[in-house]
């Protein structure tokens, strides 16, 4: 069924029984070409450009829980192309152009709002490096500008720029970054994934994964034995336990990320904005909500929930910055598991395991991703080779030190990024 | 409707308010609700999606509809629960998300388009032309959405935090929360009874029951009494206890000032208090739930224990003739006091087939209500009966479909609630919040003595845990009625049949949801936003997952629940960020010379945490180059001063000093001697270079290491680490002395001469060569004086215990004026450093390595140190890394900037053919042009080739030479001599 | 969540800064190779459950401390010096 601003109108005049399910529920068959271990956004996606780029289409979708209920549901939905170092910048430079035309391929309204980015600049050495970056993005082919006070004012009113405590000199623009509806997001490469024949196979939990002679067969799962010539695994948050069911061992240290939204406000933010000395930043959401966050709680977990300290960090930051929405009630906080890599860039590779494939160690920034990720891991996986844009992003390069992508600059060992 | 004779308000005060631009009265003790209500206000609120008028519904924080905005300017505070707030003198409260009126709402048009915006319309439509969701479709969805505004400026009221400890937190002052106070008090615990009302007593104050044979209000009122006289009892009203964390921690949002009229300026309105505790009870009471059916929104629908709480707390009736619809005996509860109040009942309408009255009204068993009308207030309702549907005349409909114990923050730590079918709710899971026991409603337990045994075996339970002594409380005597409840979700029938009120989620959403495949409860509250209200599905969520359930073919429990999370109810950022407004935010770091520079006009620039004077101006310069440029001169010509005090200071002692230093540093200071410096680099773990300084030696067992200002606290977290978690056999003691000592680079050919006038003792020439260092008196202070250099020139560094740091700025200067020289700041401190080639953390920045500087041969290969095995990985001496280059702009354009990039000569300026980028420029009064820092691939060796530089951000591109870094005195003559 | 630091007593979280697996503390000798420098730095077990791991009060005493504490529920078991003994 072809979704249209048309199919809305016609249901709406005869009661909207014509609309039916926006994915299939299928049992699990015993063999696949292609099984992915996570429905989350990138497994979703991974789906969606293997059957539409690769034409492979018998491939299962394995899910413990819900579709799309990892990170893909529960980030503050930020999309941009702002990296700075090569093999990021041209990755995520491809991500963006997939999600300009993503609506359109999917047929399914993910709400992509290319509201602009602002990251606030505080120091005239910080500005340097935000030239730098900038500088990286226009070379890439993508947007930036540099805006001073003035630029900044204009764009973001709400800002004190009198009195808050690190003074803001300009900031880096990105106009085509933005947000987008992260629930629409899995649902809409589920759907297109489903529609072309991948099986999502929901509430089935992998328990081990099948290897024989240093290849992969299959995997086994609470609804049963899955055989598979490939197996890929792309189920962040929870990547070291599914690699472990390999006898492998990951680069990967499990984090904590808090979010928070605010009760639904008329519009007063009409760009993302960061905030790097406190750690914070925001947009608003169309409901109306202020969604804000800002950095890791600082310890491993897999609780998916964090503590007060970071709550409270983050609001001060939001108070110190733009204290007019000290009135904006925080209705709701959560947390999510973060693959955290050594050097706080992705990993996506080969195993030594014949067969096997890793998608790994997004870090927090996973959800920009999610179309571009899809659409290489399918790459690897149809093809045994790296995509163009990810051929940097070696499971090996902290253990070679070629390679590494320490956009942070805090280090390439767990220093926490 | 004021009902005489009844209610805990204060009926000889009067107060008066406004509402949407009308004047009212109300009583002290009276909610902005309950106040509405008594003036017969119905209408207070517009739905977020289709704009219906809607009503009061609740009596609590739960409250979707009557939601306001209070207060003007500064003070402005949008989404303000009308069931909460407390009416006083002057109360100004306006209506939210109505346009052009409350009463006149043209955004009510969305309700017409109804059968086209149902559950998910948007994720369906709307991708078409492109461009037009970010410039139609979006924008005007925006201006439709939100509740209330912001204020127009920035928040003007004052918030706090605190914390707080006590063996027992108990959280809710109803029977149970009071009870298991008691208990716990007498008992001899540190106690702390929060509730988030302003009267404690929860249910006791709004029915009519009796406790110890007294009316329940009393019962309560004694209790409080007693609390209050005892010392180790902390009680505290209009506080929420909004989360539970980890190890004991809860988070509590305190209502101080919102009640107070003509508050004091600085007067606090909120407190976020962290509370600490040994255990805790959760005596949370419960929620009354709605049942659907076709209009069930209209202005005069209300809960049955709301309208029962209007008229025992507040004196008010709901309604003239009130009719009760529910599937449980409590309900009838709202008949029997309204008759005793002489409050005319139209009838109950109960869905069991078995409903009796229990008192002097109508009940109609086996019936449903299936529809309402009015449309800004209720009129009638039509019933379902056996027989046929008949229409009552109501102004008032008091609605239950049973209670649902309040048990979310039994999931703020990842519980999940386990469904008791007696009761057909969601009960807590026992253990779910680590020393958390659960007592009264929101364990289920619905009648008062119930209610009051669980509250005291909870505190019984928690006191045994700690160990203490279980003090002899009786049990009053209560009423224990069964609860008897029969499960109705919604009533079968046409029309729209809400469940979220606030954001318009009818049936028929959850049931389209399903037959789209949004099975699961989390894909169904997502696609039909049921539940993600600022009520957080507190009064819609268990009937909407009911319903789901039905739809799909399962049980409650196998379709499950959405997860609660912190916090319990929406807490103001104001109050979770107090104190951090302005520069509240961070602590702000200030040089013994700060004063003196200010003094001097210096602009002061924020460095990390500290402040440093950017430049000095003097009369007639008109630009920081012009100063900058002065200043540079003091120290190439002259003498100049500058404060480096915020670089960090370690004090290192003891027999294994030098073995630390070894090992943290890449080059060796076991050899240092006695009386002298060195120039040190020290690398992360990975091999990186974490941070460079030089470091002293002041005696056989003694150093005093400098680090950078930006990373002077990791380096000393890292030696830390070092010497307690690797090697704690060495015996090294090590002490940051950043602030004990003030520290001042005397720069320049005359910087002898003017130390030679200030210390007591002459400077031997031959005692002190370049990198000596030692003790040194001035003016009777113990100083200790460096000779190094940032700056290429002759140079000390004079560093004298803080406390003379002042005095000391302004002595160095007088001098240093005296020889034509001054004082320096950051920019000139840049320039200079740059001439020299001296990196900063503008090249240090995190991604490079030893060899990246030039300065591979560093690493030692007699010695094991931080990072040695990692800076030899394949990856960092392989071919192509960016290396460290100094800049000279060769071309037509003679500027440089720092962050442009560097591409090869005559190609495109794209990341094909990038090769590097600047770290660092400056312009060079000494050289006459710009001098730049950078990385370009190999750029060692590469010296003499000219590539392109182009700055895309700033519009700017000049061909650049590349070269030796050191561009000033290479052999470092000036230096020495 | 709240520590146990041997020296100063229980306190917030919030004086701590965190290092990550205790398996920091078994520095291999430099000739020790590729592989098992590869395991001190980068590759963990990374399960959730008990975790061995360090943490530094570094708004308090300065005490480096080897904490285990449960990734899942975030129950801190113990907190020692990480140096050993009672500091």
């Amino acid at each position: 069924m072809r979704f249209s601003g048309l199919k809305v109108l016609a249901e709406g005049l005869t009661g909207n029984k014509g609309w039916g399910p926006h994915w299939r529920s299928p049992e699990p068959k015993a063999e696949y070409d292609i099984v992915l271990i996570g429905g989350g956004g990138h497994g979703l996606a991974t789906a969606h450009y293997l059957a539409k780029v690769h034409r492979l289409t018998n491939v299962a979708v394995l899910e413990k829980g819900y579709l799309g209920g990892g990170n893909v549901g529960r980030n503050t939905t930020i999309v941009r192309a702002n990296y700075m170092l090569p093999g990021n910048s041209e990755f995520y430079s491809h991500s963006l152009k997939l999600w300009e035309g993503l609506e359109e391929d999917l047929n399914y309204n993910v709400m992509h709002s290319q509201r602009g980015i602002i990251n606030l600049v505080h120091s005239d050495g910080q500005r340097d490096a935000f030239v730098r970056r900038g500088n990286m993005m226009v070379g890439q082919g993508d947007d930036a500008e540099m805006l001073d006070e003035a630029g900044v004012k204009k764009l973001l009113p709400m800002i004190d720029f009198e009195q808050t405590r690190f003074p803001i000199f300009g900031g880096l623009y990105h106009k085509r970054g933005g947000t987008a509806r992260h629930d629409a997001v899995a649902w809409g490469f589920a759907r297109s994934a489903s529609d072309r024949g991948v099986d999502l196979i929901q509430q089935c939990e992998v328990t081990g994964i099948d290897v024989e002679g240093g290849v992969v067969k299959g995997v086994q799962t609470t609804r049963g034995p899955i055989r598979a010539k490939k197996v890929g695994m792309v189920a962040a948050g929870r990547s070291s336990q599914v690699a472990a069911m390999a006898g492998m061992r990951l680069p990967i240290e499990s984090h904590v990320l808090q979010a928070f939204v605010t009760e639904g406000l008329k519009p007063c933010l009409d760009h993302v904005v960061t905030y790097g000395m406190g750690h914070f930043y925001i947009s608003q959401s169309d409901k109306g909500g202020l969604v804000f966050g800002g950095d890791l709680d600082m310890y491993s977990s897999y609780a998916a929930r964090g503590n007060l300290p970071l709550v409270e960090h983050v609001t001060e930051a939001a108070m110190t910055l733009m204290p007019q929405i000290g009135k904006a009630r925080m209705l709701r906080s959560w947390g999510g598991i973060m693959d955290m890599s050594p050097d706080g860039s992705f990993i996506m590779d080969k195993t030594d395991i014949d067969g096997l494939f890793v998608n790994t160690g997004w870090c927090y920034g996973g959800f920009k991703a999610t179309p571009a990720s899809g659409h290489t891991f399918a790459h690897l996986l149809a093809t045994g080779t790296p995509h163009e844009t990810t051929v940097r992003h070696r499971l090996d390069r902290f253990r070679t030190g070629a390679g590494i992508m320490d956009e942070e600059s805090t280090g390439s060992q767990h220093n926490l990024h | 409707m004021r009902v005489a004779g009844k209610g805990l308000i204060d009926r000889n005060t009067s107060l008066s308010f406004r509402f949407d631009g009308s004047t009212y009265r109300g009583f002290a003790g009276d909610t902005l609700a309950s106040a509405l209500l008594a003036n017969d206000v119905r209408m207070v609120g517009r739905s977020f999606k289709y704009h219906r008028p809607r009503g009061i519904l609740t009596a609590g924080s739960e409250e979707p509809n009557a939601l306001v905005t209070v207060g003007k300017g500064g003070a402005t505070d949008p989404n303000v629960r009308a069931t909460v707030q407390e009416v006083y003198e002057g109360l100004e409260a306006r209506p939210q998300n109505a346009w052009p009126s409350l009463g006149f709402d043209l955004l009510s048009v969305n309700d017409l388009a109804a059968p086209f915006l149902g559950a998910g319309f948007y994720y369906k439509t709307f991708m078409w032309p492109r461009a037009f969701w970010e410039k139609v479709y979006e924008p005007a969805i925006r201006r439709a959405a939100g509740l209330g505004a912001l204020g127009p400026v920035k928040d003007e009221d004052h918030y706090e935090k605190a914390y707080a400890f006590c063996d027992l937190l108990v959280i809710g002052a109803g029977p149970a929360g009071l009870m298991a106070a008691l208990v716990a008090a007498k008992s001899g615990a540190q106690v702390i009874l929060a509730d988030e009302d302003s009267l404690m007593g929860g249910r006791l104050n709004a029915e009519t029951l009796e406790v110890d044979g007294k009316p329940g209000s009393l019962w309560v009122a004694e209790t409080i009494k007693a609390l209050s006289a005892m010392e180790n009892v902390r009680l505290m009203t209009r506080t929420t206890v909004t989360g539970a964390y980890d190890g004991g921690t809860f988070g509590a949002l305190e209502r101080v000032g919102h009640h107070v009229p003509d508050m004091p300026k600085g007067g606090v309105k909120e407190t976020f208090w962290r509370i600490v505790v040994k255990r805790s009870v959760l005596a949370a009471g419960a929620i009354e739930r709605h049942i659907a059916f076709q209009n069930n929104d209209r202005p005069g629908i209300m809960g049955a224990g709301a309208v029962r709480a209007y008229l025992n707390r507040w004196g008010v009736a709901p309604g003239k003739a009130v009719t009760v619809f529910a599937n449980n005996d409590d309900a009838h509860r709202t008949a029997l006091d309204m008759v005793d109040a002489g409050v005319h009942v139209a009838a109950v309408i109960d869905s069991r087939a078995d409903a009796k009255a229990l008192g002097d009204y109508r009940v109609i068993a086996g019936a449903m209500v299936s529809g309402s009308s009015g449309r800004k207030r209720l009129e009638a309702v039509s019933v379902q009966t056996g027989a046929g549907v008949e229409n009552i005349m109501t102004d008032c409909l008091a609605v239950s479909g049973g209670w649902n114990p309040t048990v979310h923050m039994t999931c703020h730590m990842n519980g999940r609630p386990t469904w008791n079918a007696d009761i057909a709710s969601f009960v807590p899971t026992p253990g779910s919040i680590p020393g958390m026991e659960v007592a009264g409603a929101c364990n289920g337990a619905f009648s008062t003595a119930a209610c009051l045994s669980e509250g005291a075996a909870a505190a019984k339970a928690s006191l045994k845990a700690m160990g203490m002594t279980i003090a002899d409380v009786a049990l009053p005597s209560a009423e224990d009625t069964p609860y008897a409840v029969s499960p109705l979700w919604a009533v079968p029938g046409k029309g729209r049949a809400w469940l979220d009120f606030q954001n318009d989620v009818s049936v028929k959403d959850v049931k389209q949801a399903a037959v789209e495949n949004f099975t699961s409860v989390e894909h169904m509250k997502r696609y039909t936003t049921q539940g993600m209200a600022t009520d957080q599905g507190k009064n819609s969520n268990v009937t909407a997952l009911a319903l789901l359930a039905d739809a799909t073919g399962r049980g409650i429990p196998e379709t499950g629940t959405t997860t609660f999370r912190p916090p319990f109810s929406p807490v103001a950022l104001a109050a979770l960020g107090a104190g951090a407004q302005g520069a509240g935010f961070a602590p702000e770091r200030k040089t013994t010379s700060h004063r003196a520079s200010v003094g001097m006009g210096a602009p002061m620039i924020a460095v990390g945490l500290w402040y440093r004077p950017s430049y000095f101006p003097t009369a007639g310069e008109t630009t920081w180059r012009q100063s900058c440029d002065r200043e540079v001169g003091y120290v190439r010509k002259a003498v100049g001063v500058c404060d480096v005090s915020t670089l960090g200071k370690i004090d290192i002692q003891g027999p294994d000093a030098a073995k630390l230093l070894d090992f943290v540093y890449t080059n060796m200071f076991s050899t240092l001697k006695e009386n002298r410096v060195r120039y040190g680099l020290m690398l992360r773990e990975d091999g990186f270079v974490m941070d460079d300084g030089t470091t002293a030696r002041l005696g056989p067992n003694h150093y005093v290491m400098t680090t950078t200002t930006a990373a002077a606290g990791q380096v000393m977290r890292h030696l830390e680490f070092v010497t307690q978690a690797l090697h704690p056999e060495w015996d090294v003691r090590i002490m940051s002395v950043t602030e004990q000592w003030a520290q001042f680079a005397v720069a320049g050919p005359k910087a002898r001469d003017l130390l030679n006038g200030l210390l007591d003792e002459t400077l031997d020439v031959e005692a002190w060569p370049f990198m000596a260092c030692g003790p040194v008196s001035v003016q009777g202070v113990q100083g200790r004086l460096f000779r190094i250099s940032f700056s290429g020139e002759h140079a000390y560094e004079l560093a004298v215990p803080s406390r003379y740091g002042d005095a000391m700025f302004r002595q160095l200067l007088a001098q240093a004026e005296a020889m034509d020289g001054g004082a320096y700041g950051m920019e000139a401190l840049n320039v200079l450093r740059i001439e020299k080639g001296f990196i900063t953390h503008s090249e240090i920045h995190g991604r490079i390595s030893a060899q990246d500087i030039g300065m591979g041969r560093m690493l030692s290969q007699k010695k094991d140190f931080i990072g040695k095995t990692m800076a030899h990985r394949p990856g960092f001496l392989a071919e192509g890394r960016e290396q460290l280059v100094g800049m000279k702009p060769v071309g037509a354009v003679k500027q440089l900037t720092a962050g442009a990039h560097i591409y090869s000569d005559g190609e495109e300026p794209v990341r094909a053919h990038d090769q590097g980028y600047v770290t660092s420029v400056a312009f060079s009064p000494t050289f006459g042009h710009y001098l730049g820092l950078g990385f370009v691939q190999n750029g060692l060796s590469r010296h003499g080739e000219v590539l392109n530089m182009v700055d895309h951000l700033r519009g700017i591109q000049t061909r650049v030479e590349l070269c030796d870094p050191v561009f000033f005195d290479p052999e470092g003559g000036r230096t020495r001599g | 969540m709240r520590l146990r630091c041997p020296i100063c007593g229980e306190r917030d979280v919030r004086e701590f800064y965190y290092q990550g697996a205790a398996v920091m503390l078994e520095r291999p000798a430099p000739d020790a190779g590729e592989a098992a420098w590869d395991d001190y730095l980068h590759l963990r077990e990374n399960q959730p459950g008990d975790f061995e791991e360090l943490w530094s009060h570094d708004a308090g005493c300065g005490a480096w401390l080897k904490v285990v504490r449960n990734t899942a529920t975030h129950e801190v078991k113990s907190a020692d010096l990480a140096a050993g003994g009672k500091g």
